[in-house]
Parts: structure tokens; C-alpha cells; sequence
């Protein structure tokens, strides 16, 4: 997209007035969405955008700014603008490297060339296939999404590096309502299915996503009040692990450890879970929604172990906070778009499989909750405190799942729960999450095998 | 740069007629935004950010295409608005889908503030460093995780096929610090803010003091036992409660059956003290603006009113499914197409300062903090169960500070027990824009140890 000539210009007018690290980065992004609603095709919107940002970094400090357009002008104007903000001597960019571009994710069938009917199609079929599910479905929305993003980095340090990333996702969200004698009971179920992958990853029965949204929503119409204080809780694999992502997850990237804004600062090595669990960020996983073949400044994915038989083994860096620990980025630098600084993020988070299996685990419960499924939740890194809101739950009572309930919420704190963790079956699933910090969203792969935490805080309506 | 704006949405607007639209309408956006971020005594990351846009809605016998994108040129907008032609023949039929009846501006009073020009890099840089001093400056603040400093100018303009085109330029400047109190697992934090038209407006001073008070009312917290108990939410909290409740007064909610105020106007919804209004044309607002994102004039809306439930919030197509006028609530960036949110909400402020209300609270919670809002919320049946911290009430003064509490209960249900409202109210731009006041509620579920 940048001829490299334009490049080792705008690199170097950046580097005007010092600094350790010039960067420039383009990206070319096209998206596509559509949704359902009440039966009814909606919304489609197409985007296409071209954009740069210029970043110096410079001891301690980061110099930022973009600019939509990639043209020369644009390039060299956001370049001034950033270097004006430096305060030292010019320094000389290493000469560009060749365009190194990553080994990709494989897409067979590209989704910007299948037929934009053919997409409001399946979204039809999902509305059908929900609708099916049962008498009492009332409502059922669907959504399709596809984005392509042509990214390319360049660094002082003679990093040229591209990557080619396309996603697709499907949502559904379906509302099942009863009349009953104390008023109307309305419950809402969600599934999605999403990948770094193409069109394909539809092609094999997309409307179970829909079925099972409607499955969800039916289920918790029969739902009990949720019980309230501490209770044994086995949570449930794929988006249960979002727990991971956000009691643990959130307290490994680097710059929350490195200003003490962390539990985990500290804690390397130590050992904050049994022998059993080992946990890894992984962004290298083939077609997983949170993988890519680099991360946002250059640095190819990979996998990492962060929790090693019950230690810490590391935290997630970019290269800012890579240098200060003097250790390697783990390709951990991710940015919403070309509009934003890069941030230690997570690309898929997840505990590796045990040995038991899921009914193994409900079986060792007398009493206690079985969250299948999180609304979202929220965590506070420095403190380690979290909150999540349960979905889809059931009671376990006598080593069987029984009654669904509703409104159930877990509060606890991310050592407490490790701490915590008794028990991991070997049904790794991984699925579709949005993280948001500091003011950007990137797609997060969310997952693990079903796992069993021996006590935490349930919050209940009952 | 407004002029050249609208300028370019009517560009688009003839794009799209000529791609064979029946109707169209071109939004633009320009904005330069600048955000200091700075860390122990220095700064952190310094962004200087410019962005310009366009989104194009072509209308073609009752289906509605979005398009939107960067490209500017003449070759840009033709791609932008036949795109926006095109991906509208998948669209279904939308019978209530046009233009509004009626476009115009409400005058709003000093939207743009002409101090931003002059107040320098280093000024801002200065401010940030001062907000970070404040806040490490009072005993027992052990880090200040965050101090930022924050402003925008931008300018929006909009066309449509119906001959109406209109601008706006505006200015915004806020910052906020995060300081943490207290160590290892008794670790607190607290937040603080300020919002102005301009950084000259804003009080670094007060806005690190806040975050480092927020933080040091919370060391040493525990859980307390679970019981039922009155409960008063402070300005934080109401106006994340009341930025929830607004969602659900959007008509688009209503009219998908996802709101549990559907079909309930004129009943009584919330205790007779409390009073909810949507104002987008409030001159300190936040999101206040001329227009909303269809062109129609901003105005002020009643929502709740003496308890009772006033109204809804409307945009073209939602008002016209109900026969009515919309309330100028279309939201809108020039990435989506327009849809019916909230402007500015305001909750009027009633008599009883803080202590009186933990005078009249006698033994309960002060709720500070609530975490989890928008997933432990069931946006249809209204039932709910939220993290929270805060302090205890202890004979009608402030008592133990509290936290990993949960707090349930049903929305319409907590907003019919809210007993009295605070005069103390401000803004609060955490949650959308906010300006809400303290809320004292007769009684709550607080789950515990």
C-alpha cells in the first residue's frame, strides 16, 4: 500500500527530534453487515477505510498521531505534527528490511465475493430455524458481519511487515416469552459463531447458532430464582472462559503489571493455582477469532504460556513494555485500528485441558451452580476484583444439574479463583468475545475446557 | 470548515441520486482530537489525531442502504454513495423508512468555545501533570494509575435530497485521573473527572482530589454479611443507572418489545420525587447539538415525571410507527446509520443534601461503585444483580467501607422505592451524558458473605 521509498521518509521526519522507536502503520479495512430483525432484512452497511498512524517512542514516552488517507502529504503532515511533540536530537532510522509478510489464516471462500443475497439468506434461514425451536420464541434477531483488514508496519529498527486478515461472525439473539398468571416471563438466549477464517466457516449448518440462542431463551423460561452465598461452581467450557480472560487475563498484560495497577505484579514464578492448571494466550491458534499472523506492530503471534502447573510463567508484552522488563514483545501489541495506540492485549485466552470430563466434575458437587454461559463481566486489574453477570445457569444438586436459574452473578477476586480451581476437563472449546480497554474494542478468543472452582460468591435474586 | 463540510454532503447526496437513490441523505464529520496521557511526574503518550468521513444513506422504493468511508474525493464519494445504492437491494421493504418532515437547527449557545485555540501543548501537558499532583498529593494515595487529559474540535454537517443541509462545529475538554489507596490485596481505587468546553474551564485540582477521595473512602474494605437495607446510590452510580434507563426509553426498544417500559405510559413507573428528561439542546451538554443525526432539531423531552412515565425517546422511523413526531433523538457518526439513543439525561435534583439523605437512610449502604451494569441487567424484565462498593451507613452517618457485594432487585421496583433526591447533582460523563444527583432507595437485596 506504502511504497517503501515514502516510508524511510515519513520514518525519518518522524525520528526528526529523537526518539528510540519511529513507526508507521497503514491499514486498508473494508467491512460488510447485515442483520435480521423481526423478520425483517435491515441495516446493511459497507465501510471502507484508509488510514496511518505515526508513533515515536522516546524513554517512557509515546508520540502519537494519525491520519485518515495515505496519500504523501498526509503521511508527512502527521509525521511534522508527531516529531514537533519530541524534545531532542534527530536520529537515523535503520534501513527498511523487505516487506516480510505473515503466514496467514486460511480462507477458502473470501465473504466479499459471495452475494450480498446470499448472506440475507442465511440470515433467514437462522430466523427460521429459531423460530422452530419452540412455540413460545417471540422475538429473533440475527446479525452477519465480515471485515478484511490489509495491514502493513514499519519500524526504525528495519521491521517491514504485512498481514491479510479476514473475519466473519454470525450472532443470534432470540427472546422466548410466556403469559403466566403473574405477568409475562421474557428471557433472552445468544450464541455466535466467528473465526479468523472466511465464508466457510458458515457453510457447515449455520442456523444451530440460532437454534441454539432459541434453546437458551426457552431453557431459562422455566428458570428458578438463583441461590445467593458461596457456593461450588463449575463453569461451563468455551465462553466460560471469559472468566479467565478477565479475573486473570486482564492483570498479565504488561502495562497494567508494570505500574503496579495489577495483582499479579510480582507474583512471577509464584504459584497461584494447583499443579493441574496451565493456561496460555495464544493468537497463533489456526482460525480462532482472536488469532493473526502478527500483532499490530510487527511482531509475529505466538503462543504463550502465562500459567505452567499452577505458576506464573509470564506476562503479555508489546515492545513499549517489553524493553522496560528487557525481555521479548509476545506479540501481544494490539490496536483497534489505524486510530489508536497499540496496548498489551490478549488474542485467545484459555486453559489447557485436563483429564477429567464435564459430568466428572458436576458429580463431585452436593450443591452448588453450573454456569454454562456469561452476559459479560467486568474486572478491576489493580484489585483483581471481578463481577459477571451468569446467562445460562442450572443448580447442581447431588452431583446432577437440575433446576435453570436466573439472574445469577459471580463476584470474586482472580487469585481467590485460581486459588480455586479444583478440577479441568479435557473439552477445550474456544469462542467469540469483543474486549474493550482503554477506549478500543478488539475481537478476543474467550475459552476453556469446563472447569470446577471449589467455592466462590454467588450473587443471587433469591 | 463547516462550510466545506456541508459542502461535501450535498456532493454526497447528489452521488446517491445519481446512482439511482430515491431519496438520500450524506452526514460528514471532520475532527482533530488531542489526548495527554502522563505517568509519575511525566508524559506517557502524547496523540494528536485528525479524521474526516462521510456516510451516505440511499433510500430505493422503502429499502435503506448504509455506506460509509474516508475517501473524499470525487471518485471516493461516486464508490461511497453506489455502494450505499447497492447494498440497499437486500434490504427489505421498510414502510415508516424516509426523511424526516421537518429539518432545522435549535440554537444552542456557545457550542464552540473560542479559548481552545489558544491554550497550548504544554498548557494541556501542565493540566494533566497538575490533575496527577492533586491526586498523589493527598496521604495515603499509594499510585495514580492514570491522569489524562483529553479535548476535541469537530465539526458535523449534513444534506438531504429534500434540499436541507446544515452544520455545527463544537468543542469539548475533559480529564480524569484513576488514583489507587491502600496495597497488595486491600488495594482501592477511585476515579475522578471533569468535563468543559474548554481545558481553561476545567479544575485539575478538584478532579485529582476526587479520585484520590474516591480511593482512600474505600481502604481497607471488606464483605460485609448480606442483608435488606435502604441503599443510597451516589451521583456516579444514579447516572449509570439512569444511562441504563434511558436505553430503554428509546422507542426502537419499545417497539421490539425489549423494554420493560412498553405500553406503560402515564403509569407510575418511579417514586413521585423522581424526575428524567432528555435535553439535546441543554447549552452545557455534553451531546448537545443543533440537530440529531437526520437533521431534525434538538429539543427537550420529558421521560419520567413526577414518577409517572412521560415519554419515549423518537427518531423518524420509530415516530412514525406511532403516528407521532420525533423527539430529534437520532444518534449518529458517520460510520452508522442513524438510530434512536439519548442525548443528554438529566435528573433534576431535589432538596436533601448527602448527609440528610444518610440522616433519613439511618443503617444501610452508600453505594459508590457498581460493576457489571450493562451484562447483569435483563433489559426486558428489568431484573438485575450488580457488583458494588461503597461505605455502610451506621446511624445515619457514614460507616465501614464495603466491597464484593452484589445488589439486586428490579429495575421499575428499585426506581418505585427511591425515597428522596439529592440537590447535589453534576455531571457525570461515564456513562453517555449524564447529569444525575444522590438517590436514597428504601430498601435493596445486598448479597454478602
Amino acid at each position: 500500500m506504502v511504497a517503501p521509498e515514502l516510508v524511510e521518509r515519513v520514518i525519518a521526519r518522524a525520528l526528526a527530534r529523537g526518539g528510540d522507536l519511529g513507526e508507521l502503520y497503514a491499514e486498508d479495512r473494508h467491512g460488510f453487515s447485515v442483520t435480521l430483525d423481526d423478520g425483517r432484512v435491515e441495516d446493511p452497511r459497507a465501510g471502507a477505510e484508509r488510514g496511518a498512524s505515526v508513533r515515536v517512542v522516546r524513554g517512557e514516552a509515546s508520540y502519537f498521531g494519525h491520519v485518515d488517507g495515505t496519500d504523501e502529504a498526509s503521511l508527512m503532515k502527521v509525521a511534522d505534527s508527531v516529531a514537533q511533540a519530541v524534545r531532542g536530537d534527530e536520529r537515523r532510522p535503520a534501513a527498511l528490511g523487505a516487506v516480510r509478510v505473515a503466514q496467514g489464516h486460511p480462507v477458502t471462500e473470501r465473504p466479499q465475493g459471495v452475494a450480498a443475497a446470499r448472506k440475507a439468506e442465511l440470515l433467514r434461514e437462522c430466523d427460521e430455524r429459531a423460530r422452530t425451536a419452540g412455540a413460545e420464541v417471540a422475538q429473533v434477531s440475527v446479525g452477519y458481519m465480515e471485515e478484511r483488514r490489509l495491514v502493513e508496519v514499519f519500524n526504525s529498527d528495519g521491521l517491514a511487515a504485512a498481514d491479510d486478515r479476514t473475519r466473519v461472525r454470525l450472532s443470534a439473539q432470540v427472546v422466548a416469552r410466556r403469559n403466566g398468571a403473574s405477568g409475562p416471563r421474557v428471557e433472552t438466549g445468544t450464541d455466535t459463531r466467528g473465526g479468523h477464517a472466511g465464508f466457510e466457516l458458515l457453510s457447515g449448518d449455520p442456523g444451530a447458532v440460532a437454534e441454539s440462542a432459541a434453546r437458551k431463551a426457552l431453557t431459562l423460561l422455566d428458570a428458578v430464582d438463583a441461590p445467593s452465598g458461596r457456593l461450588p461452581v463449575v463453569v461451563g467450557n468455551g465462553f466460560g472462559g471469559v472468566l479467565l480472560h478477565e479475573a486473570v487475563g486482564h492483570g498479565l498484560e504488561a502495562d497494567a503489571v508494570q505500574k503496579r495497577a495489577s495483582v499479579y505484579a510480582g507474583k512471577l514464578g509464584q504459584q497461584l493455582a494447583a499443579p493441574s492448571v496451565t493456561a496460555y494466550d495464544d493468537g497463533r491458534r489456526t482460525g480462532e477469532w482472536g488469532s493473526d499472523g502478527i500483532d499490530d506492530e510487527g511482531t509475529p503471534t505466538r503462543r504463550t504460556t502465562v500459567i505452567e502447573d499452577g505458576c506464573l510463567t509470564s506476562y503479555l508484552y508489546d515492545l513499549v513494555r517489553a524493553r522496560a522488563d528487557g525481555v521479548e514483545s509476545t506479540g501481544n501489541g494490539r490496536r483497534q485500528s489505524f486510530r489508536h495506540l497499540p496496548v498489551p492485549r490478549m488474542t485467545n485466552t484459555y486453559f489447557a485441558p485436563g483429564e477429567a470430563t464435564p459430568e466428572e466434575l458436576i458429580a463431585g458437587v452436593q450443591r452448588g451452580l453450573y454456569a454454562v454461559s456469561f452476559g459479560g463481566g467486568q474486572v478491576e486489574p489493580a484489585t483483581g476484583d471481578f463481577v459477571f453477570g451468569v446467562s445460562e445457569g442450572y443448580l447442581i444438586e447431588g452431583g446432577r444439574v437440575t433446576a435453570p436459574v436466573r439472574g445469577a452473578t459471580l463476584v470474586g477476586n482472580g487469585l481467590e479463583a485460581l486459588r480455586a480451581v479444583d478440577g479441568i476437563a479435557g473439552d477445550l472449546r474456544i469462542a467469540t468475545g469483543y474486549c474493550g480497554k482503554a477506549g478500543q474494542t478488539v475481537p478476543a478468543g474467550v475459552g476453556q475446557p469446563h472447569v470446577r472452582l471449589a467455592e466462590l460468591t454467588v450473587g443471587g435474586t433469591g | 470548515m463547516s462550510a466545506d463540510l456541508e459542502a461535501l454532503a450535498r456532493a454526497g447526496v447528489e452521488a446517491a441520486l445519481a446512482a439511482g437513490a430515491g431519496e438520500a441523505e450524506a452526514w460528514c464529520e471532520d475532527t482533530t482530537s488531542r489526548q495527554i496521557r502522563v505517568y509519575d511526574g511525566a508524559v506517557e503518550s502524547l496523540s494528536d489525531s485528525g479524521g474526516r468521513g462521510i456516510g451516505i444513506r440511499a433510500f430505493l422504493d422503502g429499502r435503506v442502504g448504509y455506506a460509509y468511508g474516508t475517501d473524499l474525493g470525487p471518485e471516493g464519494l461516486r464508490t461511497i454513495a453506489s455502494t450505499a445504492a447497492s447494498v440497499a437491494a437486500v434490504a427489505d421493504p421498510d414502510e415508516y423508512a424516509g426523511l424526516p418532515e421537518v429539518c432545522g437547527a435549535t440554537p444552542v449557545e456557545g457550542l464552540e468555545s473560542p479559548a481552545m485555540a489558544g491554550f497550548s501543548t504544554e498548557r494541556k501537558v501542565e493540566l494533566a501533570l497538575a490533575v496527577e499532583r492533586a491526586a498523589r498529593s493527598r496521604p495515603g494515595v499509594t499510585q495514580v494509575e492514570n491522569a489524562v487529559y483529553s479535548d476535541s474540535e469537530g465539526a458535523a454537517a449534513i444534506a438531504n435530497s429534500g434540499g436541507f443541509s446544515a452544520s455545527y462545529a463544537t468543542t469539548r475538554a475533559w480529564a480524569y485521573a484513576s488514583a489507587f489507596a491502600g496495597d497488595g490485596e486491600d488495594l482501592m481505587t477511585g476515579l475522578g473527572v471533569g468535563l468543559a468546553r474548554d481545558p481553561a474551564a476545567l479544575d485539575p485540582e478538584a478532579i485529582g482530589v476526587e479520585a484520590a477521595e474516591r480511593a482512600l473512602a474505600l481502604v481497607g474494605a471488606r464483605q460485609p454479611p448480606g442483608r435488606r437495607c435502604p441503599v443510597v446510590l451516589d451521583t456516579f452510580v444514579a447516572a449509570s443507572f439512569a444511562g441504563f434507563i434511558g436505553g430503554m426509553l428509546s422507542a426502537d426498544s419499545v417497539q421490539r418489545g425489549r423494554s420493560l417500559f412498553a405500553g406503560r405510559q402515564g403509569e407510575e413507573v418511579a417514586g413521585p420525587s423522581f424526575v428524567l428528561v432528555d435535553e439535546g439542546c441543554h447549552p452545557d451538554g455534553p451531546a448537545s447539538a443543533p440537530f440529531d443525526g437526520e437533521g431534525s432539531p434538538t429539543r427537550r423531552t420529558s421521560l419520567i415525571e413526577d414518577g409517572r412515565l412521560a415519554g419515549f425517546l423518537y427518531d423518524t422511523r420509530t415516530a412514525r410507527k406511532d403516528a407521532r413526531e420525533t423527539t430529534g433523538n437520532a444518534g449518529r457518526g458517520y460510520r452508522s446509520a442513524p438510530s434512536v439513543g439519548a442525548t443528554n439525561l438529566l435528573v433534576q435534583p431535589g432538596h436533601a443534601s448527602l448527609a440528610e439523605l444518610f440522616a433519613q437512610a439511618g443503617d444501610g449502604l452508600y453505594v459508590t461503585d457498581v460493576a457489571g451494569l450493562h451484562s447483569g441487567v435483563n433489559p426486558v424484565s428489568g431484573t438485575f444483580s450488580v457488583g458494588a462498593s461503597g461505605r455502610l451507613i451506621e446511624g445515619g452517618e457514614l460507616g465501614a467501607p464495603v466491597r464484593e457485594i452484589t445488589i439486586a432487585g428490579d429495575l421499575v421496583g428499585m426506581l418505585r422505592d427511591i425515597a428522596a433526591v439529592g440537590s447535589e447533582d453534576r455531571w457525570v460523563p461515564v456513562a453517555g451524558s449524564v447529569r444525575a444527583a444522590p438517590l436514597l432507595l428504601r430498601e435493596m437485596a445486598m448479597s454478602g458473605s
